[in-house]
């Protein structure tokens, strides 16, 4: 039943992982790579680990796949297809993907895998004290450094989003706008009179 | 004949008959529910406007819902003609499905739980933050401008309410010390969260009910479908049950905020006092009742507050709701810290 299980979530993710990089439709490889996050999620859910099945659902297909998509909806329209590589490209980056590939799976085959008997669930209580745990096997340090990297990147969002040299221009604007505005205003009241004056 | 038979023997003894069987006994129920939280909320309409509401289909208009069902379902399927058609016929599934797996956790009773997983409140988060990308995909692949731009306001809602929701769950899990729901409910045998919790619970349920509201797309928080500017919205170019998938999977949705918020703040299948702790199937019944009483309060939420423009929705949520929402969390940290926690 489990061996079942791997090999469907194996065979959805290795599918969708080629059709992802195929597709000449930009939002439908976003949904193709969606599919292989989900079946990583699956595969830690078959893993027993919960907590890391549902962090992968949350920051990956949650998370990262929908900034994508929204990126996409921002630049791509329906109709436009990615161009076709031209052919030494695509033999480079074939050589290419096959050197990694023999890499990964010359590791794997060269590491002795333990067979653990029992599987037991990693609470997140666990996850929780091996994050903050300052003994060995503790996990503080990386964990601190990667909340330092996150918040100057959130820092340096903020900066690109408030534009430093454009601060300084958007007066002169404001006050050209308003010359304008004036100048309206000035040509309508001085229209506005004579028909008001005949009115009266 | 010995080999079906040993298929079937295959199927019992793993256990996949079981699931099957579950799975199709959570789907009809939580149809027919949907369909009857339709009518529910025509009804609660009709009353706050001071009308009648459906009233000509079986007694007092009950099958009005099901009658609009069928109909939906024998309705032709249309479609555009330059939509990208495996998009367009993928997304609806997206919205219905994550939303029917989220209801996989709730303990309805003591037994009734098809899955009780150990990161429940956690797991229900990251289900929910993936129906979005239903809505992002229908809207995009119908090639309509009124369905993008519905489907690109209801990204920038989701991703930004989901913080609130996320962060005021994680207040309440401070008190219960576990994500499992189950374990939640065992807890607040000595006095239902919102009670043990006190101020910190009360702000974050009143954050958790906002913020779920708008989660799930639904009046004041609607601009994903605003019907006087968008037509319909991201489901402008669907019709018959596809559609009927979106408007479904709307309905769950409410329903399953409001379960939550049962299980999580008002104590889930336990009676108020333990006054029915002798019958066990009555705790159905105040799991029901309390859900039920949220979500009138959504509906009445929905009948009595205008619609809010878009920067008004995104001020609401980082200026206000959000920093809120973390005093919050460290005020509960320091509750249960000094142990002020009420217990009764």
């Amino acid at each position: 039943m489990e061996k079942l299980i791997f090999y469907i979530l194996a065979v959805i993710m290795i599918a969708s992982a080629v059709a992802a990089v195929s597709s000449r439709k930009m939002l439908r490889s976003v949904v193709y790579l969606l599919f292989v996050l989900i079946g990583a999620a699956g595969l830690y859910f078959q893993m027993d680990y919960n907590f890391l099945a549902a962090i992968q659902l949350t920051v990956y297909a949650g998370g990262v796949v929908v900034l994508i998509i929204f990126s996409v909806l921002l630049i791509q329209h329906i109709e436009m297809e990615l161009e076709v590589a031209k052919k030494y490209r695509q033999s480079i980056s074939a050589l290419l993907c096959l050197m990694g590939l023999s890499l990964v799976l010359a590791t794997i085959y060269a590491h002795p895998f333990e067979a653990t008997g029992v599987t037991t669930t990693t609470t997140t209580a666990e996850v929780g004290r091996a994050l903050l745990s300052t003994e060995k096997g503790g996990f503080i340090l990386p964990f601190e450094v990667i909340s330092v990297l996150l918040l100057s990147a959130m820092i340096g969002a903020i900066v690109i989003a408030k534009g430093g040299n454009e601060i300084e221009k958007s007066p002169l604007e404001k006050i050209e706008a308003e010359k304008l505005l004036e100048e309206i205003t000035k040509e309508v009241e001085t229209e506005k009179v004579p028909e008001e004056n005949i009115g009266v | 004949m010995n080999s079906i038979s040993n298929m079937i023997d295959w199927f019992v003894s793993t256990g996949v008959l079981n699931m099957a069987m579950i799975a199709l006994i959570y789907l009809t129920v939580f149809a027919v529910l949907g369909l009857f939280l339709v009518l529910l909320e025509r009804k609660v309409a009709a009353w706050f406007q001071l009308r009648i509401g459906p009233n000509r289909v079986g007694y007092l208009g009950l099958f009005q819902t099901i009658a609009d069902a069928l109909k939906l379902v024998s309705k032709e399927l249309t479609g555009t003609v330059k939509a990208d058609k495996f998009l367009y016929n993928l997304a609806p599934y997206f919205v219905i499905v994550t939303s029917l797996m989220a209801l996989a956790v709730f303990p309805f009773t003591r037994d009734l739980q098809a899955f009780d997983i150990n990161i429940g409140v956690f797991f229900l988060v990251a289900i929910s933050s993936i129906g979005v990308i239903g809505i992002l995909l229908g809207g995009w692949s119908s090639n309509n401008k009124f369905a993008l731009i519905g489907a690109m306001r209801s990204g920038v809602q989701t991703i930004s309410y989901e913080l609130s929701v996320g962060i005021s769950l994680l207040t309440m899990v401070i008190l219960t010390g576990s994500l499992q729901l189950s374990e939640i409910i065992e807890v607040q045998k000595s006095g239902w969260l919102i009670v043990q919790g006190h101020i910190p619970a009360i702000i974050a349920f009143m954050i958790y009910m906002i913020a779920g509201t708008a989660e799930t797309n639904r009046a004041p928080f609607d601009m994903v479908e605003a019907e006087s500017e968008l037509g319909a919205g991201y489901h402008t170019e669907y019709s018959g049950m596809k559609f009927a998938y979106f408007f479904l999977a709307e309905f769950i949705n409410m329903f399953i905020i409001a379960a939550l918020a049962t299980t999580v703040f008002f104590g889930g299948w336990l009676s108020p006092f333990g006054i029915t702790d002798s019958l066990p199937w009555m705790g159905l019944f105040w799991f029901l009742a309390k859900t039920f009483v949220l979500v009138f309060l959504m509906m009445w939420f929905r009948w009595t507050f205008p619609r809010l423009r878009v920067d008004q929705l995104l001020t609401l949520e980082w200026k206000y709701l959000l920093p809120i929402n973390l005093v919050n969390l460290v005020l509960m940290a320091v509750i249960v810290w000094l142990n002020l926690t009420i217990q009764i």
